[in-house]
């Protein structure tokens, strides 16, 4: 399968997860919400289900096709670090990560998740760009 | 727990299930081209930016319906987000979310994700990420809109 066709298919299935929350549960599918909901025992049955499935994914991923999905994580370990830091205190702060704004938020024509997305697609590209430099 | 709880953990389950699975079929999940995605300037893998419009597509399209019922099906109300000024918290906040994902290539669903194939440096990037969360709700108050 074309890179790009996998690329849409396994993005229509995202976003319908996204409306398989809203439609049964009224759920936002944000999954730094759910994240920090469960940090702090808010919601566990359903926010541990959605991680749980979340985890499944992959292995489905495998059953179907016989081979994990390819990954290639080449961030040392200080990077990593940070990297996590960042992204955890973040989406925090910024009510929602690439889930909750750009799934959920731009789909709801929400001005804030405009603006929020707008704005971590810009620093992630900028912080790429820099990195290039000294790699 | 009462029958609509449990349908409720059910299509929580089953809507995780097909968000990893998304996930996993998209290349979201490979770190190295969700930061090929990342870098405009220099050889640009465009493929990614397929992933963000299938998804809101379809999400789109699906919100529209939902948002003419009443209520979803296994709760009294819809929980959304009431919010609607762009504030400096907004801002900066998904600022530092980008500077993180460009730098590793993580975002919070394709980590959780990861954590079925067992890698260590996904481990400790979840755990990072899980420390960023708590230190921020520690500082500045952990403001969940949908508590309850």
């Amino acid at each position: 399968m074309a890179d790009y066709v996998s690329a849409l298919l396994g993005g229509m299935l995202i976003g319908l997860s996204a409306v398989i929350l809203m439609l049964a549960n009224g759920r936002v599918a944000g999954v730094s919400g759910i994240a920090g909901r469960l940090l702090h025992g808010v919601q566990t049955a359903t926010g541990t289900a959605f991680v749980v499935g979340l985890m499944s994914g992959p292995v489905f991923f495998r059953l179907f096709f016989g081979e994990w999905p390819a990954i290639l994580l080449s961030a040392d370990w200080p990077l990593i670090i940070a990297g996590g830091l960042l992204v955890g205190y973040g989406s925090r702060m910024g009510s929602g990560c690439t889930s909750g704004h750009g799934v959920v938020g731009l789909a709801r024509l929400s001005r804030r998740s405009l603006a929020a997305v707008g704005t971590f697609m810009g620093t992630a590209v900028a912080t790429v760009y820099l990195m290039g430099f000294f790699q | 727990m009462n029958r609509i709880a449990a349908y409720r953990v059910v299509a929580a389950l089953l809507s995780g299930a097909i968000f990893g699975f998304g996930l996993a079929l998209s290349g979201m999940l490979n770190p190295a081209r969700v930061r090929g995605f990342l870098d405009i300037a220099r050889d640009w893998d465009p493929t990614l930016a397929f992933v963000l419009a299938g998804a809101v597509l379809v999400s789109a399209a699906g919100m529209a319906l939902v948002r003419r019922m009443a209520k979803p099906l296994l709760d009294s109300r819809f929980h959304l987000p009431e919010t609607v000024v762009i504030d400096r918290r907004l801002i900066a906040g998904s600022a530092m979310f980008g500077v993180g994902w460009g730098m590793v290539g993580l975002c919070p669903g394709p980590a959780l994700a990861l954590l079925s194939l067992g890698l260590p440096a996904v481990v400790l990037f979840v755990a990072a990420m899980f420390a960023g969360m708590a230190a921020h709700d520690r500082l500045q108050g952990a403001r969940l809109w949908n508590r309850a």
